[in-house]
């Protein structure tokens, strides 16, 4: 529910009404007034009551931003959250995350993460009609990975072709295998796919013959 | 550590007064035993379980610091 029409003597009411039943400021509402209402003669004849329409103002970045927050004053974590701008619109928000704790905010294999933006990314779309994306990067670790993998992917490119057979990697989350798979897609003499299942699917790097 | 899991609990259930977390304290150890509203229930441990998952990454990543084992339990 982030949308309610209260009726009540005058606008102000009403709009007191709704905001009560919505438990939110009015800075956090979109008001719309249906009805303006009057109180007739002598406030007996003729009197319409006045007609409002209040909605949630949805603040996606905001909702992201208190909720990382709350998850970090919580825990013992020291973490501070800013928001990347340039990566930063209608469609997506990216928080990047600094601690001198990095490993344990990363995780294994970005595992701590990913289960954050996971949760994060929840949060967010909870109330909300349309999907916004929510990203997550803790001191630019997503491009190292990526790097990280692009070089383990063509390391084991000339394995599988010098071995003449197929070469099965670590298991990894589903970003981390399109990473490896968009690397290898143009290469003319190995294919790649994933087998198993989550979250032991592993991709297969396999020569051409 | 409680309040986390009960932050994180309240933040993506539809009725955040009925989460309730009980510690339970062992010696190698820490259970957190979470309940939410029947109908929320789907909500904290979400499709093959990915939201539950998800809750106990983030937790025990908090309780490295403190070296305990971290369960939750969703009851």
């Amino acid at each position: 529910m982030d949308s309610i029409r209260k009726e009540a003597k005058n606008v102000e009411e009403a709009v007191e009404k709704a905001l009560k039943e919505l438990e939110i400021s009015r800075e956090e509402a979109e008001i719309n007034i249906i009805e303006e209402g009057n109180t007739g003669f002598l406030g007996i004849i003729g009197n319409k009551n006045a007609i409002v329409e209040v909605k949630i103002k949805y603040d996606p970045i905001k909702i992201g931003l208190e909720f990382l927050e709350s998850i970090f004053n919580s825990s013992d974590l020291n973490v501070e959250v800013e928001i990347v701008e340039e990566e930063t619109n209608d469609e997506q928000v990216l928080f990047n995350l600094l601690s001198p704790e990095l490993g344990l905010v990363i995780g294994h294999r970005g595992e701590t993460l990913d289960a954050l933006q996971y949760l994060t990314s929840i949060v967010v779309n909870k109330k909300n009609s349309e999907y916004y994306r929510v990203l997550l990067d803790a001191e630019g670790y997503r491009d190292r990975r990526k790097e990280t993998l692009e070089r383990l992917a063509n390391k084991l490119v000339r394995k599988a072709i010098d071995k003449g057979r197929k070469v099965v990697l670590e298991p990894m989350p589903p970003h981390e295998r399109r990473i490896i798979h968009i690397t290898l897609k143009d290469n003319p003499y190995v294919k790649s796919y994933s087998e198993g299942q989550e979250p032991f699917r592993k991709v297969m790097i396999e020569p051409i013959k | 550590m409680k309040e986390l899991v009960e932050v994180i609990a309240k933040s993506i259930v539809d009725q955040p007064e009925e989460v309730f977390v009980n510690q339970v304290e062992g010696e190698k150890s820490v259970i957190f035993e979470l309940s939410v509203a029947d109908d929320d229930m789907g909500k904290v441990i979400g499709k093959r379980g990915r939201i539950a998952k998800a809750i106990r990454t983030v937790v025990k990543a908090a309780a490295t610091k403190e070296g305990k084992k971290v369960i939750i339990d969703i009851q």
